[in-house]
């Protein structure tokens, strides 16, 4: 019966690491990943812990994911974060901040190759906004901050 | 009447490519003398390059972390460049109300920590990172001297590996430097690159 116990103890803290955990992808995991739900329309922020008007702008996203908690809208919060820094900086902000949207760390290196496959144009400076909808339709990018009522704007016209 | 309509169209044409040109450069533009000020006080003109083959144009900052990743190759750069008769000059675009790391003083404390070998000038209006369609720090542009004035060879990223520079495969600068000098075409002549946005004044 401990024992039993002990296991209900040990899933429940596996379950609270793997929720403040930040998944890794590259930019064609990404992809997949805008376009496994078709029904699901995304916002997807480029950013980084160091970058400090994307910081600034997180909570806008967040307002959203709160907005929409089962529903057709959902935030990715794609981090650019360095890759020495994503166990020491990233993932402790997450967990401080306690972000409710979904972060991930993009895992790439040569990003010449990779910016242009994102958004053509997307020069590269953070912070970035592309809203995918469903049958990975781009229907807006933005490079540079956002304010909640534009992003507003482009999910009511989905 | 419809002459009258093509050639109306034809001159619209003309005009509205040339307020293009004449907004941002782009590969091929020449470029306009511009004078900024330098962390020793001095004026620093392009003009003043002419006895060169070119420049690299870094636009960077003190604060932004892919900035500081390259201060070293920076410096390496220029003294490759020197060797093959190009300068390197350092370009700060950013409003310091912004981002008070970025100003004229830490601009002075950056390059003397990190012994910069080049001028590392102030864009105070921010009229000459505009002019270049810079977007992001570190942003580099090569200009290749053309009769006496610069003409713009190459924009984008140093190499193809900011967060590891022993991986590096490709050094975009140099390898577009070696061709001007060959007579070669410039591939690539652009590329991109993730960088801090530059902080415009509001």
């Amino acid at each position: 019966m401990i024992m039993c116990r002990n296991i209900i103890i040990v899933f429940f803290f596996t379950a609270m690491t793997v929720k403040a955990q930040v998944g890794s992808m590259n930019v064609d995991q990404m992809t997949e990943r805008l376009t496994k739900n078709n029904d699901t329309t995304f916002i997807v922020n480029f950013w980084a812990t160091w970058c400090k008007p994307c910081v600034e702008e997180l909570p806008v996203f967040e307002s959203i994911t709160q907005k929409y908690p089962k529903g057709r809208i959902k935030v990715l919060l794609v981090s650019l974060d360095f890759k020495n820094k994503v166990q020491s900086v990233l993932i402790p902000f997450v967990k401080k901040r306690n972000l409710q949207s979904e972060v991930i760390w993009l895992n790439e290196k040569n990003y010449d190759a990779i910016i242009d496959k994102i958004h053509p144009d997307w020069s590269g400076s953070l912070p970035a906004t592309l809203i995918v909808a469903p049958h990975n339709r781009i229907v807006f990018f933005k490079e540079g901050t956002i304010d909640e009522q534009e992003l507003h704007s482009h999910i009511l016209t989905e | 009447m419809k002459l009258f309509h093509t050639l109306f169209l034809g001159v619209f044409l003309l005009f509205s490519t040339q307020l293009i040109a004449a907004d941002t450069y782009v590969l091929g533009s020449k470029v306009d003398d511009f004078t900024l000020k330098n962390i020793d006080g001095t004026m620093i003109s392009l003009s003043s390059y002419t006895k060169n083959d070119g420049v690299v144009i870094v636009f960077t900052c003190n604060h932004c972390p892919y900035s500081k990743l390259y201060e070293d190759r920076i410096v390496a750069l220029d003294a490759s460049m020197k060797k093959k008769k190009y300068s390197v000059l350092a370009i700060n675009p950013n409003d310091p109300i912004a981002y008070p790391d970025d100003s004229f003083e830490n601009m002075i404390v950056r390059a003397k920590e990190k012994k910069f070998t080049f001028p590392y000038v102030i864009d105070e209006t921010q009229e000459i990172a505009k002019k270049f369609g810079a977007t992001r720090t570190p942003h580099f542009f090569i200009l290749k001297k053309v009769n006496n004035s610069f003409e713009i060879a190459y924009i984008g990223a140093l190499d193809d590996n900011a967060q590891e520079p022993d991986s590096v495969t490709v050094n975009y600068v140099e390898k577009a430097v070696d061709a001007i000098q060959k007579g070669d075409k410039v591939e690539p002549a652009s590329t991109k690159a993730i960088g801090c946005s530059i902080k415009w004044k509001k």
